[in-house]
């Protein structure tokens, strides 16, 4: 009996299983990893999966050929994934601009850990979420998501894997420890159910001088043509016109390079996602991501029974981020509160878009934020107004 | 008038990417002529052009691909090896090369390059060795040979260098053979060869590198580095019964023999994913 591929019902699971059913449901029939901590789940269940579903599993020497080869094998036309940690996400990063330049589909998950260096191996972190944002080398853009839940590991697999194949760029499933590690309910709904986004395919025959970089659509995604399909289209990581050959001219380097990041923004109202609590007449707006937020909606759950007009907005996806939301809250809101495991990253971003006091709840990663010094930081914003000293490191 | 037969279309033509050249290749470099031989097995192999794919790193080797009418992937450095392994065990009926040089496959790339070798991957690899790295400019490499002068070695290289068919048979490459740019003839039937032979194999082809390697090790000319081929070069014995692996050891600048040759060609089971999709299974929930 072949195994089932989506395994539609009500499961009692572990966040990094979700992600692999994720993946599976989404249609991804390849994976490329190496074991690393507290991701190796995401892979072992792979092992499990993907041969009962016709799919391929490898273990690679590395990091670094394990995102060659999922590159290779999505430029083949199988949606491919790896998952891994903070030490491997950094081996990714110089191919993460070669998928970007190649135009070429594929889907990380970065369970994040304490972090730099071997850091925290069993612990939580949120601090790789500017690396995801810039880590390789140029000018680039990609999308990345932050899973609060193991539900989300789930929705959020099969949404990066839609992103990535309509637009042509790696996405990123920026999860932590502590969500790869929760078990929690987690619903699969039917086949029919999943949403499923299709790459641009090309629709004329090889012999009439298919260009495989010339985006002709509005969305600036040119259609890809696999490997074996008779296209006998050349790519590369160096700079290229439409035709995918090198050219080393300045203009077709400004040509390419603003065509890939505008790509993302023209395109950002799809891949766009947050959520709002109590934001209608919030006056103190908390933003929160992954783990932390879990922590933040309590504490603004208690501020609003302690009578404090506070609300949540949580960031579902870190890039493109979500900057609209926030531009109208800066309208109604007196200050933001940014919650985040880490010493201060996607703080940097909210200021952008915001003129008032921005303060920071901060750890350098180990244990979640408690509730507690979100709710401090709420309440003493309430009761003094917000300081404009800010960036108040708590959450000891 | 006196010109009369003029052709008008190379057998060869629909295989290169006329519309590319020049090519960047300097004066007297070897990596056309194994290129031209990669396209003339191509053509020999009766696989259809659709099938075969061709896959580089960085260097002056891996720029191939872009001269190939095939589908072609130039990756980054040293990277060739993991990207062809995941494409092809996707698309397992495609045919695909590996063409990139020594400094690619054998120091930045040179952990994949043993490990596809061990899991026996069914990938085919020409290596271009011409001892240096010749696209940033004649720089040390993992063949330079001990006491060679290059960019970075002013006084002499003071490291001892890879013996690449040695290391690629301790590592489980199913085929190893060596041959140089005088060899156009084996190195076309080696090619031919091992796309009929499934698992990895590698060929080595020495090449001149007149630019970066030559002129620091007193071989001036590409022409120069040819004769000397052919005036050194012998084929192997059996190894390592009668040629042992230390004798493949290379040096152009000294005189002695560079064995060239087929030293390995052994069956051993193909890496093939796993796949259990006529057995039973058990999910958890």
């Amino acid at each position: 009996m072949k195994g089932r591929a989506i395994l539609t019902g009500e499961h009692f699971m572990h966040g990094d299983h979700a992600c692999t059913e994720g993946a599976i449901a989404a249609g991804c029939r390849f994976f490329a990893g190496y074991p690393i901590t507290p991701s190796t789940e995401i892979a072992e269940r792979m092992a499990q999966r993907l041969p009962e579903v016709g799919g391929v599993f490898i273990q690679m020497e590395d990091e670094i050929a394990s995102i060659l080869a999922i590159i290779g094998a999505s430029a083949a036309g199988t949606r491919a994934m790896s998952a891994t940690s903070g030490p491997g996400f950094s081996l990714m990063m110089e191919n993460i601009g070669l998928a970007v330049m190649m135009e070429i589909p594929i889907v990380i998950v970065d369970v994040q850990r304490g972090s730099p260096s071997t850091g925290l191996p069993t612990l939580p972190g949120q601090a790789d979420v500017m690396q995801a944002r810039w880590g390789s080398h140029g000018d680039y853009a990609i999308a990345a998501y932050a899973p609060w839940s193991p539900q989300e590991m789930f929705d959020l697999t099969v949404l990066a894997f839609n992103v990535a194949d309509r637009f042509r760029i790696p996405v990123m499933v920026m999860s932590d420890e502590v969500v790869g590690h929760m078990v929690e309910r987690v619903v699969i709904p039917p086949e029919e159910q999943i949403p499923r986004w299709e790459r641009k395919r090309p629709t004329v025959p090889p012999e009439n001088g298919f260009r495989p970089f010339l985006a002709e659509d509005d969305d600036l995604v040119p259609p890809l043509a696999h490997a074996g399909e008779g296209y006998r289209v050349h790519f590369t990581g160096l700079t290229h016109d439409e035709r995918g050959y090198p050219d080393m001219s300045a203009e077709t380097h400004h040509r390419l390079v603003t065509r890939l990041v505008e790509k993302v923004r023209r395109n950002a109202d799809a891949m766009i996602r947050y959520e709002g609590y109590g934001l209608e007449d919030a006056k103190i707006v908390v933003i929160s991501y992954g783990c932390t937020a879990r922590s933040a909606r309590r504490a603004i759950a208690q501020a609003r029974a302690a009578g404090i007009p506070a609300g949540l907005l949580r960031l579902i996806s870190l890039w493109p981020f979500p900057e609209k939301p926030l531009r109208e809250l800066a309208r109604q809101a007196e200050a933001f509160i940014v919650a985040e495991m880490n010493l201060g990253q996607m703080i940097c971003e909210v200021e952008r878009y915001v003129a008032q006091p921005v303060i920071g709840v901060n750890h350098a990663g180990g244990a979640m934020i408690p509730p507690a010094p979100i709710l401090e930081a709420i309440e003493e914003v309430a009761t003094r107004g917000a300081r404009i000293g800010r960036r108040k490191a708590s959450a000891g | 008038m006196a010109h009369a037969l003029v052709a008008e279309k190379h057998p060869l033509d629909d295989l290169i990417r006329t519309d590319r050249m020049p090519h960047i290749w300097c004066p007297g470099c070897g990596i056309g002529i194994v290129m031209r031989c990669y396209a003339q097995a191509i053509l020999e192999s009766g696989i259809p052009v659709e099938q075969h794919v061709i896959v580089s790193g960085i260097g002056c080797a891996a720029r191939t691909p872009g001269y190939m009418n095939l589908d072609s992937y130039h990756t980054t450095h040293g990277r060739p090896i993991p990207f062809a392994t995941g494409l092809k065990l996707v698309k397992p009926d495609l045919m695909v090369t590996v063409f990139s040089g020594d400094g690619d496959l054998a120091a930045i790339g040179g952990n994949h390059l043993i490990h596809a070798a061990r899991r026996n991957v069914d990938i085919k690899v020409i290596c271009i060795n011409n001892f240096n790295y010749g696209m940033t400019g004649g720089q040390v490499g993992p063949t330079t040979p001990l006491g060679a002068k290059t960019t970075t070695t002013p006084f002499g290289n003071p490291e001892h260098p890879f013996n690449l068919p040695y290391l690629l048979a301790a590592a489980g490459a199913v085929f190893v053979s060596r041959w140089t740019t005088i060899h156009a003839r084996q190195v076309k039937e080696d090619i031919l060869y091992t796309f009929r032979k499934p698992g990895f194999t590698f060929i080595e082809v020495l090449a001149p590198c007149p630019i970066g390697f030559g002129k620091s090790n007193n071989i001036d000319e590409g022409v120069e580095e040819m004769w000397l081929y052919r005036r050194r070069c012998v084929l192997a014995g059996r190894v390592p019964d009668e040629t042992p692996w230390e004798a493949l050891q290379v040096d152009l600048r000294e005189e002695r023999p560079i064995v060239v040759g087929r030293f390995v060609d052994e069956e051993r089971p193909v890496y093939r994913p796993v796949r259990l999709e006529d057995k039973p299974s058990e999910h958890r929930g």
